[in-house]
Order: C-alpha cells, then sequence, then structure tokens
C-alpha cells in the first residue's frame, strides 16, 4: 500500500467534493487507482474520457505509481 | 509567453508587447464570452485550469508554433476566475514579417490549447442551471 495524492478538477471536483486528498491504495497504475476511485465515488467519466497526469506531467494508463506522486485526473478539456 | 489571468484582458496592453520593428504584421485572435450555447441563454462562465500543466502545455504549444511557422513572436493568456457576458477569456497575438505565418501561427495556436491544455469552462444558464461544457473535439469517445 502507498501513499498517493490525488487532486481534482472541474467536474470530478464537484463530484468528489472536494480540492485534492491523499488516498492509501494498492493500485500500481492510473488505470488501477481511476477505476478504484470511480467505483467509490461513482464518477460520471467513463476512463475513456479522462487522461491521467502525475506530478504535473501527462502519462499513459500503464504508468508505475510511486508513493507520493500527485496524480490528477484530466476531464475532456473546453478552453478556449 | 503564455500565462493564466485572473483579472480581465487589457488587449491593446498585450498587443504593445509585440510591437517590433522587423514586424511587418500582427494577427490576434480573441476568444469572447458569448450570451447563448446550445440554444441555451448564458448570463456567466467559469473558467477552472489545472495551472502548472495548463502553462507547460500551452508554452509547448507556442513553441511548436515558432518552430513550425516563420514568425517573430507568440503570446497567448487565458483566463481563469468568473467571466461575463463579452468579456475577452483568451487572446493569442502572434508578430511575423510577413503577414501568412502569422495568420497559420495564431490559428494553429487556437487550435491546440483548445484540445490539449487543461482547462475547463462552466457555463450558468438564464434558468438558473449550470454545467462543465461538453467537450466537442479532442480525446472524448462516446460511450
Amino acid at each position: 500500500m502507498k501513499e498517493i495524492e490525488v487532486e481534482y478538477y472541474a467536474v470530478l471536483r464537484e463530484e468528489r467534493g472536494c480540492k485534492r486528498e491523499k488516498v492509501t491504495t494498492s493500485a500500481t497504475t492510473p488505470r488501477d487507482m481511476y477505476l478504484e476511485l470511480q467505483k467509490k465515488y461513482g464518477f460520471s467519466l467513463s476512463i475513456d474520457n479522462v487522461k491521467p497526469a502525475i506530478n504535473d506531467d501527462f502519462v499513459d494508463w500503464d504508468h508505475v505509481l510511486h508513493a507520493n506522486d500527485k496524480i490528477v485526473f484530466i476531464p475532456p478539456v473546453t478552453g478556449g | 509567453m503564455f500565462y493564466l489571468e485572473e483579472k480581465s484582458l487589457h488587449t491593446h496592453e498585450l498587443q504593445r508587447k509585440l510591437c517590433d520593428d522587423r514586424a511587418g504584421g500582427y494577427v490576434c485572435f480573441e476568444g469572447w464570452v458569448r450570451n447563448h450555447n446550445l440554444g441555451k441563454e448564458v448570463t456567466r462562465l467559469e473558467y477552472e485550469a489545472y495551472s502548472p500543466l495548463a502553462v507547460k502545455e500551452a508554452r509547448k504549444i507556442i513553441a511548436e508554433a515558432q518552430d513550425k511557422f516563420s514568425i517573430i513572436e507568440a503570446h497567448c493568456v487565458h483566463r481563469v476566475g468568473s467571466l461575463e457576458i463579452g468579456d475577452v477569456a483568451v487572446w493569442v497575438g502572434v508578430n511575423s514579417v510577413h503577414r501568412g505565418p502569422a495568420f497559420e501561427a495564431c490559428e494553429y495556436i487556437i487550435d491546440e490549447l483548445k484540445v490539449r491544455v487543461p482547462i475547463w469552462k462552466k457555463e450558468h444558464y438564464l434558468d438558473g442551471d449550470s454545467g462543465w461544457v461538453k467537450c466537442e473535439h479532442c480525446h472524448e469517445k462516446h460511450v
């Protein structure tokens, strides 16, 4: 088990009801972690509609998570 | 140059930063907050950004534009926070020796920004409802 900091934005922030939290998890990749959180909090966005970022860089879903990483699940962007 | 701004954008001041004796012209794009979307009357917008990555990705896009097109300089600023109808939400400015590359670079920057930079827009409607705008392009797949 490791501790990961999760930051939420936009629709995911509202669905989770907070901006950031520390999560203790056995997830080894962003994919495992999103699916775990989605199950727990009922996120409306399917994994196909989200992109992961770790420590402020985009990563693949199979990237290996390390203790104390900061992870953000990015909903479809709508700037401009 | 890219940054996120919490206060109103003054585009004439932004334009002045692109004054350059080598430039034969300047092209800009201003994105404005409009009063309707998909048949609903919009009263205001909120923009939220994942700041560290938004700045990093937008600066990467500007660097790409500088590599791809023969321009002198490109700048972009995006608002965050609460915006009223008519406010400037995003500004892109490009100067160049000849006009062609400035038009192309300006379009490239706004097009890429809209699909790559982690910024989100929430609309508030006249009927009191509100909602995060759905992505119309990018990585969203319909499931």
